[in-house]
């Protein structure tokens, strides 16, 4: 019987298929029930599944499961499919079956035909992962005695192999985003993927949120336009909705086509509890101190422990408080993105040997990677959103018949409220993924160049080509020229750089490029992932300078910008130790062993996730309805209740804003519950409003939960004598104006042009020994950005920013919502004093950087200091 | 007029900076006013930078020179000074006077034009200008004052000099505050870069090691409306 029904006769060959019928499937022998019957969409639809693979399956005691049938059948019928199951479903293997069967029985090569290409690309959003997968799909492969060549290629893989995989290609190719950019960037493109069958991609729901997705969906977009009948299987962990990611896996003409989708519910429920603490919850803060016993205590009661954290800060402050009460010293190790690569990989390897009974990790574990069995996930600080937990919580026990067991440690009061709401969301099913957004212009900036350095284009078929990629199905004729033009010559108003054009259009109607170093420098910048700047860490003894010890081991890397602000002798904490700043040379920060003495600069870089708005709305029900203070632990219910009696409880829809004096100053708390972006925009805006209505405001402070400004004026007085009344205080039009003229020097819309001119190629990404070219030759991003906006504000750059800007670091979307929700829903408490609410943000003021514009008032500090010890004559001779 | 009232006003007792003897106003805008001489000094204004780059295929803005001549003319309406003085680097490259676009070379003979002008020659730009007025020399004397692109090694007194792009970074309440800089040390002073896309170097590294009396070094910072005068011990490296 024929594979495939309706794909055209292309794979359409004579197999020794043992046909399975779908209705026959209940029997034990073949299937392995999950909890529920999946939705099956067409029952009595054909499966073949090679004698081999029955062979193994019977062998091994399994049966394939239901879902795993049901994609083989719709991928045999031609159709992309979009699986959605949770951990421990055999994803992998069912997005593999496809191409597994259709290999076994692909007539072997003759000796003198052609050497074949790629039949499957398979795409991860983590190197990690790939090396992993093709560790997991080797053995069924060696097992069931299938004739396929499985190899990855990542950045780490060497160039001879990369040369030999051109020559010589696998039937499955394991790859990441970047490297597939890179193969449609070569000449020899379209020959390396014509044979290509099958695309399979793992942890959909993580890629496609970010511009690595964006670049990905052009790309495949390339890859449809080489093979027109390719087939799509994505992977993807529960999300909320499905239907965009059915649409992202197939092209958008005709618009709106969606995948076929298999969805695999239950496995059991995981057990998860908050650490109802016998220690006192504290008010603000990150660490979690308080609970390290508790944590040890249950590290020690199960066999492996993984402990997730925010921030990588985190991670070291637990990593050291665990190894101060580690009387057993039980093997626990620390894992985060700033440790040296040789570090994480000695702790990966660990941990797959099952040598560790703790591991404290941020989120560069977070995705599907098995490794030893844990059987606990402890997590520290809030999860920030339901999806985020459900995702971390599916770590323990990949087996979807045992239930996965963690415990959530909330780090202060605030977090129990949204650890229980993340925890009540959890066992909903509720998803809060974020919403796709249009594909950025700076990254089809990217893609243009490079379909260029693989072939000569025309406009016409590209701009075609591009829209049938979901991210871009929207794009306009107009703006898609304007992205050619500044790939071009930067498409700037003033036509100066005509003659320097990195790509032209030819006589013949195509777009080449204009020299070979364009595709050698295209090669080097490819991808979307922009590295903050930072400094190597190395060891040195104490007290040197640096200059005389180069010995010393590297730790890891740290922010320039975070480096910036110490000063020798400082002392922090890095790879689970706390360490003594000496200096920084070049791009190398010397730090020395500091045992013993606590840390004393903080570093809380902020949570790297803002809390959902799913998550935030749920807290926000929470503190409406008493009934359900009796599931918090007692101290925080007497907390809320407290506030009631003193204050006010904020309504579920509304905005609750105290104002209090405090010393010798007014304050002003709002809890909008929007998460720290969205409050930073909101503190910006307000400052501006504040100062213009004569309240002088100082400063302000932004939490997740709720923002604090204070002030030399009596904001409360002022609101009650309505100038200005809190309703035009936060009336949805500073969005506008004021949004612009703050926007317009803002260090975080320059920090977004960054990634935007480094993404669309602007300007190049600094590589490593390119370091030292030193800081008065490169031009910073900053000043271009200066010059751009006073001269073109009009610029697609420009524009690719705002873009950015309003989704990303300002969430000001977000903002918008909630300012439009809470009008007329303003509810005012003047109190004499500061409400219980209030405490936990009122602790911040002091410890994190104040927000505002206020360079020029520390320079002028600064300059008096120096005046007031010299005196003024130190600066006439 | 009220602007050029608040000019005359930097020009206060106070603000003025003494080098060897000789004063001169530290303008924010990163250019140094002799009053005595009528002179202004400006350094490495790195003309046609974006050009530069872009013949080596970084297409960044080309609005560099019109940019950095819009600031120019700035200071040079307020101080209507006789003489100018561009101390090196004038230019990105050797032919960036070539590669101007016309509007922006009217725009400099208009500048130049009722003055005497004078281009220090700099390493990038090592040749006079190619088709422009002024004066190309290696380095040039007034009173007490020796203007030229380079520090040098051997300590002048009154030496005024640019090429090292000079900036300053203090931490004030936990943030770090960079600005560009004049650095002196009451006997020679190097002047902050002026062009729109130059970087800028800090003046504890290494490139200015043995150049200033390290008890007498000043970094004056440029601020959005004055400079601040900052004493070395506050300076931070990075």
């Amino acid at each position: 019987m024929a594979a495939r029904q309706g794909s055209g006769g292309r794979k359409a060959f004579r197999s020794p298929f043992v046909p399975i019928l779908l209705g026959d499937c209940a029997s034990p022998r073949y299937l392995w029930r999950v909890t529920e019957l999946p939705r099956l969409a067409d029952q009595n639809a054909a499966v073949a599944l090679p004698e081999p693979f029955v062979k193994w399956f019977g062998e091994k005691g399994w049966s394939p499961r239901a879902h795993q049938i049901e994609l083989l059948a719709k991928a045999q019928a031609g159709q992309s499919v979009l699986l959605i199951a949770p951990t421990g479903a055999g994803k992998t293997l069912a997005g593999f079956l496809p191409s597994l069967t259709e290999l076994a029985v692909r007539p072997r090569r003759k000796p003198g035909q052609a050497r074949r290409g790629i039949h499957t690309l398979y795409i991860s959003p983590l190197k990690a992962l790939a090396v992993d997968i093709e560790r997991n799909l080797g053995k069924p492969v060696e097992e069931i005695g299938l004739p396929v060549t499985i190899e990855t290629r990542t950045g780490d893989t060497p160039s001879h192999k990369r040369q030999r995989q051109k020559l010589a290609p696998p039937d499955i190719l394991l790859t990441t985003p970047e490297q597939l950019a890179l193969l449609i960037a070569a000449g020899d493109a379209r020959r390396f993927f014509e044979d290509l069958c099958y695309v399979v991609l793992d942890e959909l729901h993580s890629l496609v949120t970010s511009k690595r997705g964006h670049l990905l969906a052009l790309g495949l977009a390339r890859l449809r336009s080489f093979v027109p009948d390719l087939q799509m299987i994505g992977l993807s962990a529960t999300v909320a909705e499905p239907d965009e990611l059915r649409r992202w896996l197939v092209s958008q003409n005709p618009p709106g086509d969606m995948a076929e989708l298999i969805t695999v519910t239950g496995g059991a429920k995981p057990e998860i509890s908050i650490l109802d603490s016998e220690e006192r919850v504290p008010w603000a803060g990150h660490s979690a101190r308080y609970a390290t016993p508790e944590i040890y205590r249950e590290i020690k009661r199960h066999k492996t422990t993984l402990l997730f954290v925010n921030t990588r800060s985190q991670a070291e402050l637990l990593f050291q408080e665990l190894w101060r009460v580690n009387e057993d010293t039980l093997p626990i190790a620390l894992h985060h993105g700033s440790l040296d690569v040789a570090q994480r990989r000695r702790v990966e390897k660990a941990m797959g040997d099952n040598a560790l009974r703790a591991i404290v990790a941020t989120s560069t574990l977070d995705l599907g990677i098995d490794w030893g069995d844990v059987d606990l996930v402890v997590h520290v600080g809030a999860p920030k959103g339901a999806s985020r937990l459900a995702q971390r919580i599916g770590r323990a026990n990949h087996r979807m018949d045992e239930p996965s067991k963690a415990i959530l440690i909330p780090a202060n009061r605030f977090e129990v409220l949204e650890c229980r709401a993340a925890l009540d969301a959890n066992y909903l099913g509720a998803q809060d993924t974020p919403p796709l957004v249009n594909g950025g212009l700076d990254v089809l900036a990217q893609h243009v160049l490079g379909c260029a350095c693989g072939a000569p284009f025309r406009a016409d078929d590209l701009y075609e080509e591009v829209r049938t990629a979901a991210p871009y199905a929207g794009l306009d004729r107009p703006t898609f020229d304007r992205v050619v033009d500044f790939v071009a010559t930067g498409g700037y108003a003033l036509k100066n750089y005509e003659r320097y054009a990195r790509i032209r259009l030819n006589k013949d109607g195509l777009w080449r490029v204009s020299n070979p170093r364009v595709a050698q420098q295209y090669r080097l910048n490819v991808g979307t992932i922009i590295e903050v700047p930072a400094l190597n860490v190395r060891y040195v003894k104490a007290g040197s300078k640096g200059a005389a010890s180069h010995g010393g081991r590297v730790l890891g890397k740290i922010e320039e910008a975070f480096l910036e602000t110490l000063t020798h002798g400082d002392t922090f904490m890095f790879a689970g130790k706390v360490l003594r700043f000496e200096g920084i040379r070049e791009n190398e920060c010397f730090v020395s062993n500091a045992p013993g003495s606590d840390a004393k600069v903080p570093y809380y870089g902020g949570g790297k996730f803002p809390l959902s708005t799913y998550l935030a709305e749920q807290v926000r029900i929470m503190l409406d309805d008493p009934r359900r203070w009796k599931k918090l632990p007692e101290q925080v219910a007497d907390w809320l209740r407290y506030q009631a009696d003193k204050s006010m409880l904020p309504k579920r829809d509304d905005l609750l804003i105290e104002t209090f004096p405090r010393g010798n100053r007014h304050y002003l708390v709002a809890y909008p519950f929007e998460g720290r972006l969205a409050h930073q925009t909101l503190g910006m805006l307000l400052t501006r409003r504040l100062d213009r209505a004569g309240a002088r405001p100082l400063g302000f402070v932004a939490t997740d939960y709720a923002l604090a400004i204070w002030s030399l004026g009596d904001m409360g007085a002022m609101f009650k004598a309505r100038k200005p009344s809190l309703g035009a205080l936060f009336d949805q039009d500073m969005l506008g104006d004021d949004l612009e003229a703050w926007l317009a020097d803002s260090w975080l819309l320059k920090r977004t042009f960054r990634n935007c001119a480094l993404i669309s190629g602007l300007i190049e990404k600094r590589h490593p020994g390119q370091e030292k070219s030193g800081r008065q030759l490169t031009v910073s991003t900053d000043l271009i950005y200066d010059v751009l906006r006073s001269h073109e504000p009009d610029h697609i750059l420009l524009q690719a920013t705002r873009a950015d800007a309003a989704t990303g670091l300002l969430d000001v979307s977000r903002l918008a919502d909630m300012l439009s929700r809470i009008q007329g829903r303003i509810m005012h408490k003047a109190l004499e004093q500061i409400s219980p609410l209030a405490v936990p943000i009122m602790l911040e003021i002091g410890k994190m950087p104040v927000n505002g514009e206020a360079d020029e008032t520390l320079l002028m500090d600064a300059a008096t200091l120096v005046e007031e010890a010299m005196g003024p004559g130190m600066v006439d001779e | 007029m009220n602007f050029s009232l608040a000019r005359a006003s930097l020009i206060a007792e106070a603000d003025l900076v003494g080098i060897a003897g000789e004063r001169a106003v530290c303008d924010p805008r990163g250019v140094l006013y002799f009053p005595e001489f009528r002179l202004l000094a400006v350094s490495d204004l790195h003309l046609e930078k974006g050009s530069s780059l872009a013949r080596r295929g970084t297409l960044i803005p080309p609005y560099d020179t019109g940019a950095t001549l819009l600031r120019l003319q700035a200071v040079i309406a307020d101080y209507q000074p006789s003489v100018v003085i561009s101390l090196g680097d004038s230019f990105h490259d050797g032919g960036g006077a070539g590669r101007m676009h016309s509007s922006f070379r009217e725009r400099l003979e208009a500048l130049m034009a009722g003055r005497d002008w004078f281009w220090v020659a700099g390493n990038h730009d090592p040749e006079a200008p190619a088709d422009l007025p002024g004066e190309t020399v290696r380095e040039l004397a007034i009173g007490s004052l020796l203007f030229r692109h380079e520090p040098s090694k051997v300590r002048v007194e009154g030496e005024i000099s640019g090429h090292l792009h000079p900036c300053a970074r203090i931490v004030q309440q936990g943030r770090s505050v960079r600005r560009r800089c004049f650095a002196g040390d009451g006997g020679r002073m190097i002047m902050p870069a002026f062009g729109a896309y130059t970087g800028s170097l800090n003046v504890l590294d290494r490139a200015y090691a043995g150049l200033f009396r390290l008890e007498t070094l000043m970094a004056y910072m440029l601020g959005n409306q004055r400079t601040f005068a900052i004493s070395g011990s506050m300076l931070r490296p990075g």
